[in-house]
């Protein structure tokens, strides 16, 4: 059982690093061994920020071991080396825990080979990049994971969460959510439940030269949408598309620089409860996930299955 | 316990063609003789007095401190009590074994209302997944939508949402009505064994599936049927059924009945107790 919550502002910017870890705490009975947000926040839309590990923050059933900060170290600066290479300039830069760090980052040549070579330095793994979304994910509930990357303050146009409760794979940073959809700038993915079809869909993704970073079958649904719109289709087509090729049960959250999207299975199996006005939609997988920023009375009901909705800013 | 033989002769539901199963064997033991009564205790009830009335501002609770209060609100002779800020909190109003006026100014979560007997509820918002789960008797209104499982395994009484409900509406229910003034999603009536169902508005996808018995109305259009779901005909009996039981629950009260289409079980899944092998059924 994990938890999903989302928010857009249309027309509008708020505290939505607040807003969205008080949605995802009401829902940490859901899950609490990892809680990750992907914020789209205000930026000059003209550098990117790279939020990237060199390392990981290990628990039970993790694949991985914690390591010393001096492998950290060593990895960050191979990580500065490739990027000189690559011709990308680094504007500024912060590292807010020994192993995670946020770059600002001037470049403008392929996304993709840049994310290959970054992520080719052992342990380094690029959580997101993009003009306005920054995904941030760490073990423990949403409150702990706000206070250590202090996202409280955070301004932005819209977001998605997720609060994990490990049930396929471990507890580790790679297996959080959300998913960056590698390698498309300022795409990420939440989801709850479960997919059959993973390994199937992986080999074919895999064979298409698309990349997985964790065992965590939720992260199919960033790679099978990025691909999606690696030919062509745009992000509702890509969604659409998913409740036939992905199988198992799901509800799931996809957010794009400008936009914020659900998609629920055939079966209706995962819950979500949702509410929509003309400035604000926030939805979450129990109605107190809403209820945490709209307290007051309001109109929510459930999606009915095989339903893809997408909302713009 | 009593053992009592079941009456051969049909019900009214039965020859109404609501339900025509037969019990046998273990089944036709009652468990509860009326005549027997003053020798029960029964757990949790209360004498209470509808006319006393008061309210509780549970925004501060966690759901077991507001049914504490709840029970111990009874004990003292309330019978009317009104929630106020339920907030979308889980479990709220669960196990009330009493009559009861309970009214909820707001929304509830998940199981809101769950295995109550008797208790008259009503919820000005919206309800989580599976409210009522386990009903089995009294009356629960819903002013708005409902999430998925509603009313989930109820044993009888009336369960009714004037908004939309989720996924598998009904889903294993053996007793008591649920309507629906808005639409239903996939798989209503999955695996029901008895009862009805009434919605006004649309249903999606699966309808009835597996259903081993009762009965389904559908106002509006039917996504599709769900295995060994069949229409069958609507005769005036359930006609002047729909008509006053829509009546009393005070929704869709001028609703075209008649031209409401009725889902039955086709009777051709697997029966278990007939497949069982004998000797195993003798060891039981």
């Amino acid at each position: 059982m994990c938890g999903i919550a989302g928010l857009i502002h249309r027309g509008n910017t708020s505290n939505v690093g607040f807003e969205l870890q008080g949605m995802l705490q009401a829902l940490k009975h859901r899950g609490e061994d990892s809680t990750g947000y992907a914020l789209y926040g205000k930026t000059d839309g003209e550098n990117f920020i790279m939020r990237f590990k060199v390392g990981e923050n290990v628990a039970e059933g993790s694949s991985s071991v914690k390591e010393d900060v001096s492998v950290y170290d060593e990895r960050k600066k191979i990580v500065d080396s490739y990027l000189s290479e690559l011709g990308a300039k680094v504007i500024k830069e912060d590292r807010i825990l020994p192993y995670s760090l946020r770059y600002e980052i001037q470049y403008d040549k392929d996304l993709m080979e840049f994310s290959q070579k970054i992520e080719s330095v052992e342990g380094v793994e690029i959580l997101s990049m993009g003009k306005s979304l920054e995904v941030i994910k760490d073990l423990g509930n949403a409150e702990v994971v706000c206070n250590r990357y202090n996202l409280d303050k955070v301004v932005g146009t819209h977001a998605i969460g997720h609060a994990r409760m490990a049930t396929e794979s471990g507890v580790d940073i790679k297996s959080a959510h959300p998913f960056w959809g590698y390698p498309f700038s300022d795409v990420s993915v939440v989801h709850n439940g479960q997919l059959t079809n993973y390994w199937n869909n992986r080999r074919v993704l895999e064979n298409k030269g698309m990349r997985f970073m964790s065992e965590c079958d939720s992260e199919l649904i960033a790679v099978y949408l990025a691909e999606k719109m690696r030919n062509g289709a745009t992000l509702e087509e890509g969604m659409k598309d998913s409740l036939v090729g992905l199988d198992g049960v799901f509800t799931y959250f996809v957010a794009t620089k400008d936009s914020l999207g659900m998609a629920k299975d055939t079966m209706a199996a995962k819950p979500l409860v949702l509410y929509e006005s003309d400035d604000l939609v926030a939805m979450g997988s129990e109605e107190i996930a809403i209820r945490s920023i709209l307290p007051q009375e309001i109109e929510t009901y459930d999606p009915f299955d095989g339903e893809v909705k997408v909302w713009q800013i | 316990m009593a053992n009592l033989k079941t009456s051969e002769k049909k019900s009214k539901a039965q020859s109404m063609g609501l339900h025509t199963e037969v019990l046998t064997g273990k089944t036709q033991q009652k468990f509860f003789n009326p005549d027997e009564a003053e020798n029960f205790y029964y757990f949790g009830t209360y004498d209470v007095d509808f006319n006393k009335r008061t309210e509780i501002d549970v925004k501060n609770m966690d759901c077991r401190e507001a049914n504490k209060k709840i029970d111990e609100l009874m004990k003292d002779g309330y019978g009317t009590i009104v929630i106020k800020n339920p907030q979308g909190k889980h479990s709220l109003g669960v196990g009330i074994l009493n009559k009861l006026n309970l009214i909820f100014e707001g929304s509830l979560g998940y199981f809101g209302c769950g295995s109550m007997d008797g208790p008259i509820v009503r919820i000005n918002g919206r309800v989580g997944w599976s409210c009522a789960e386990n009903m089995m008797a009294g009356k629960v209104v819903i002013e708005k939508n409902a999430g998925s499982c509603f009313g989930a395994a109820i044993r009888g009484g009336d369960l009714i949402c004037k908004g939309s409900v989720g996924a598998r509406t009904g889903i294993d229910q053996k007793g008591g009505t649920i309507i629906i003034g808005g639409d239903a999603g996939a798989f209503t009536g999955f695996m029901m064994q008895r009862g009805r169902i009434i919605i006004l508005g649309d249903v999606g996808i699966n309808l009835g599936d597996s259903m081993y018995d009762g009965t389904i109305f559908v106002g509006g259009k039917i996504g599709s049927f769900g295995s060994d779901a069949v229409e069958a005909e609507l005769t005036d009996s359930d006609q002047d059924w729909l008509k006053r039981k829509l009546k009393v629950a005070e929704i869709g009260e001028n609703f075209d009945v008649s031209k409401m289409t009725k889902v039955v079980a086709g009777k051709k899944l697997w029966n278990y107790d007939a497949l069982e092998p004998t000797e195993k059924k003798g060891a039981i």
